[in-house]
């Protein structure tokens, strides 16, 4: 008894150089405090890379395997330049959602910092993964990684049968509507690749036959003419275009309709990660801080250990302020941290203001409290419930409107008693992935006509649509093979309308055929 | 539990493919870049690889996003000074919406181009894409040329140290089942009848019919047993033939005029020409050699060095280097060994005369041996007499004989892309 207490004393590693026993070292200790915390996590798959790997899966979205396309070759470059001219550290680690959970861990990274990804990336994200109601919802943690070989080899066939050029195309478009790609609602059950593989096969007859019967041109006896008028297809709004077309399309070959479903997939299984990037981050920082800091009031670490992992650890949650020339928005490190550690502080030290803010919660176990905001919620709903007066006052919040039609910005709720609750709606509001990205729905498509496909993009608050529609919609009217229009929509009114090919002058054949990516 | 995995030493070059991908995509815009690197360039690193830029716009990938406009509210951290109902004038055009120091472009690292790296070798692969060493193949093979070695199949004759002992086997084995198939399909009978019959009762066997059954069976058996298991005529070898190999040598000849009327600027142009020859011609052999000939009056095999910066100036007879170039060819290049490559640059300056001594020299000494021969002529005046007999040598050879004119820097690479863009295949 007495001689495991002293060897507890005495710290797992003195010096910055790793080594793999330490790292399991390292782990075996962080592994024991995070049960004793009660993290719930996948097992853990721990990496060691290279930087040049590190490079390598940053430019492949962090996935391990993935499909080739140029706009990977660009990332990796860019990657690549910045990095090498110093502009750019590497992100110290990345971690992927799935089971077990795999962490990549950077050879040029100290002992310190190893332990911190451990803490970060193994405990911290890894029961983000497994606990958070979204991603339990919308992604499959233990057949990702078999999905993305059966899609990178999917794709790799139809590259060999139709040619790179024809795929990359296809592909370039999809990208540009990957966003627009996401079941929202509905929800996806997992299944395996194999499965995924043996279903393929089954769509392609099926869909042949559905699409034929939706594009028949042969008048049924007896249908009026009014008829056809009222109907109208789709009969409510699509707002999963990438959806919509790979079932509705007129002319897009079979390949053609899986290579969208993949990327589908690609953007269902990403959209958590897009909707919980403060809670995600926050957590795994509040995460390793909480780790690391019980791993040295044990006395299993030294206080240069500490110091590294410190500095470290402040400069990543640091904000700077709106007028700094480092701002770039508002830090989701910073933000979670700071929301999860002051979660924490009102459960265990609570004051006045706490109880009346937080009557649930302040003086609750603080261990259950924080398992609860993390399953079920993500970023909204989050900060709608748990940002708390102290947070917003110690980040100094502040809100602004920038209104067209007036001359000046006016600043509206600040971190005072007024301000609260309004200035925590409009930061809620913020991460509300349906204010961020403008609103585009299938309207309807002309079956009896000319097979055009309209669309309505319902404005926010009055905001137009940016500069690139155009080109989006070029690549809409690829995918779709027909006309394409957009309407922009104020209420009832349309504001704007956006059409490929662009109507209004007359032109050339050929300056028609040189400006519109040709159909497939 | 968790695992750790050292992967350090598994590929690094993931991002290889997409990467070349990115570079297939913007191959107008790399090769464009490659163009002007060729002239702008000092020549000693010619060969080394660039630092494109592509704007940025054109790599973009669009997607539907908010534009500027209508009402926008925002939360920004690090408030200072505001309260509630404060005004703010607008912070000026390409800022970000009152978000101070959040526009893109005010902080001095605008990305309006995407800039990078591309290796030696991809540059030099874009820098003569789509060129062809015309005649690449030497026109005859000549009986000393070099030989090698390959694999024809099997043959049935040859050395013990070439037998093949699979195939053998198998022929072998082959052999022995055609000849003893039927032999062996009988034994089985007499086989299963003797055993019948042994197994009666004794009393009824027939003791007659078993003793001539075993004595058929002995028979069979020797039979089968004297097909012999390896015969001469199974042993198989591997054919191994050898095929003349096209020589992988190539020589380059720089002829060059350095008389008084050629000055600084045309000798570096002419360089630049022989250096892009002389890159082009390393990549598609394995092994280069230079030949380099100056001349005034007369003409000086010379080292590189001497060939480009020493002065020496004097008249032009184009003449004695071609014949200095014939006599070389004659000691040190055979043609049945060597691909000879000729490169001329002159200011097209000659005595008059000696014109036509060119013409001949070309015509009977060194045509039917080159492979190619380029002349360029960098002068932004008219042609001279040389230039008359050339066209007549171009006519004979058309296939081998190529000519251009070079007036200022900028045309050095598209004649040198003229001189050697592949020809569809005829």
């Amino acid at each position: 008894m007495l001689d495991t207490a002293l060897t507890n004393k005495q710290p797992i590693s003195t010096t910055s150089e790793w080594t793999f026993e330490l790292i399991q070292e390292y782990d075996r200790e962080i592994a024991l405090l995070a049960k004793e915390f009660g993290l719930d996590t996948y097992p853990n798959q721990i990496e060691v890379i290279s930087s040049e790997q590190m490079m390598d899966a940053y430019s492949s979205v962090g996935m391990p395997v993935g499909y080739n396309h140029w706009s990977f070759g660009k990332q990796f470059i860019s990657v690549e330049n910045n990095y090498q001219r110093g502009r750019m550290g590497l992100a110290y680690e990345i971690v992927i959602n799935s089971n077990p959970c795999i962490a990549y861990l950077m050879e040029e990274n100290t002992m310190t910092m190893q332990a911190l990804v451990i803490a970060h990336a193994c405990y911290g994200h890894n029961s983000f993964f497994k606990g958070n109601y979204l991603f339990r919802t919308w992604t499959d943690a233990s057949s990702i990684i078999d999905y993305l070989l059966f899609a990178k080899n999917y794709i790799a066939r139809c590259e060999e049968r139709y040619g790179v050029d024809e795929v990359e195309a296809l592909l370039d478009s999809c990208h540009a509507l990957m966003n627009y790609g996401v079941d929202r609602y509905k929800r996806p059950y997992p299944i395996s690749a194999h499965e995924e593989e043996r279903r393929q096969k089954e769509r392609e007859e099926y869909r042949q036959r559905q699409l034929n019967d939706l594009w028949r041109t042969i008048p049924k006896l007896g249908s009026g003419e009014e008829e056809a008028a009222v109907h109208r297809f789709p009969n409510e709004p699509q707002e999963n275009l990438l959806y919509f077309i790979e079932k509705n399309a007129p002319l897009l070959e079979n390949w053609q309709r899986e290579l969208i479903r993949i990327v589908r997939k690609m953007a269902q299984y990403f959209y958590p990660q897009r909707q919980t990037q403060v809670m995600n981050e926050g957590w795994a920082t509040f995460w390793h801080y909480t780790l690391l800091n019980e791993l040295h009031a044990q006395g299993k670490v030294t206080d240069g250990f500490m110091m590294e992992f410190l500095s470290s650890h402040t400069s990543v949650i640091y904000q700077p302020p709106y007028d700094s020339p480092y701002y770039n928005g508002i830090n989701p490190y910073a933000l979670g941290f700071s929301i999860f550690t002051d979660l924490r502080r009102i459960c265990e030290n609570p004051t006045d203001e706490d109880r009346a803010w937080f009557p649930d919660i302040a003086g609750s176990n603080w261990k259950e409290t924080l398992q609860f905001a993390m399953r079920d919620f993500k970023d909204e709903s989050f900060i709608l419930q748990f940002l708390s007066p102290k947070v917003m006052r110690d980040m100094k919040l502040f809100c602004i409107s920038d209104d067209d039609r007036e001359k000046e910005i006016e600043v509206g709720a600040i971190h005072n008693e007024d301000g609260y609750r309004e200035l925590r709606a409009k930061l809620a509001g913020q991460y509300n992935l349906g204010n961020r990205e403008p609103n585009i729905q299938v309207y309807s498509v002309d079956t009896r006509g000319d097979r055009s496909i309209t669309l309505h993009h319902t404005q926010h608050q009055r905001r137009p649509l940016g500069k690139d529609t155009l080109e989006v919609l070029k690549h809409l009217h690829r995918l779709w093979g027909f006309d394409v229009h957009l309407h922009s929509l104020n209420g009832d009114e349309i504001t704007a309308s956006y059409h490929c090919p662009e109507q209004g002058r007359d032109r050339s054949e050929l300056e028609e055929s040189m400006l519109v990516p040709k159909p497939i | 539990m968790s695992y750790i995995i050292d992967r350090r030493l598994n590929g690094k070059k993931k991002s290889t493919v997409n990467r070349q991908r990115f570079l297939r995509r913007y191959k107008a815009h790399i090769k464009k870049a490659v163009g002007e690197a060729m002239n702008s360039r000092s020549i000693t690193d010619l060969g080394k690889g660039e630092k494109i830029s592509i704007p940025t716009r054109d790599l973009n990938e669009p997607i539907f996003s908010n534009g500027r406009g209508g009402h926008m509210e925002q939360v920004l951290p690090g408030n200072k000074e505001f309260v509630t109902g404060d005004r703010i004038p607008r912070p000026g055009q390409g800022q970000g919406q009152g978000s101070g120091g959040s526009g893109a472009s005010d902080s001095g690292e605008g990305m309006d181009e995407f800039a990078f790296q591309i290796s030696q070798d991809e540059f030099l692969e874009f820098m003569f894409e789509g060129l062809e060493l015309p005649n690449m193949v030497k026109r005859k093979l000549a009986g000393n040329d070099a030989f090698h070695v390959v694999r024809a199949g099997i043959c049935n004759e040859g050395t013990p140290g070439r037998l093949n002992v699979v195939r053998s086997m198998r022929a072998a084995n082959a052999r022995r089942i055609a000849l003893s198939g039927g032999k062996r399909r009988n034994l089985k009978l007499l086989e299963q009848e003797l055993l019948a019959e042994e197994e009666k009762d004794p009393a009824l066997r027939d003791q007659r019919r078993l003793e001539e059954l075993r004595a058929k069976i002995e028979d069979l058996r020797a039979r089968v047993g004297r097909i012999p298991f390896l015969d001469d005529f199974d042993l198989k070898y591997n054919l191994l033939v050898k095929q003349p190999r096209p020589s992988s040598k190539a020589v380059m000849f720089c002829l060059m005029d350095v008389s008084g009327s050629m000055n600084q600027a045309t000798k570096d142009m002419a360089k630049r020409f022989f250096l892009l020859l002389y890159l082009f011609l390393q990549r598609s052999y394995e092994y280069t050699e230079i030949v380099f000939i100056r001349h005034h009056t007369s003409a000086k095999e010379v080292d590189e060095q001497e060939f480009f910066y020493s002065r020496e100036t004097g008249g032009t007879i184009v003449s004695s280097a071609l014949k200095m170039m014939r006599n070389i060819m004659r000691e040190r290049y055979p043609a049945s060994e060597w691909n000879i490559y000729g490169a001329q640059a002159s200011d097209g300056d000659n005595w008059n005369d000696d014109s036509s001594t060119c013409h001949k020299i070309l015509i009977d000494d060194i045509m039917p041996h080159v492979q190619y021969y380029s002349y360029v002529e960098i002068t932004p005046r008219d042609h001279q007499a040389l230039w008359d007999e050339y066209q007549s040598v171009a006519a004979v050879f058309p296939e081998h004989f190529a000519m251009e004119q070079i007036i200022d820097i900028g045309d050095i690479y598209p004649v040198f892309r003229q001189l050697f863009t592949q020809k569809v295949a005829a």
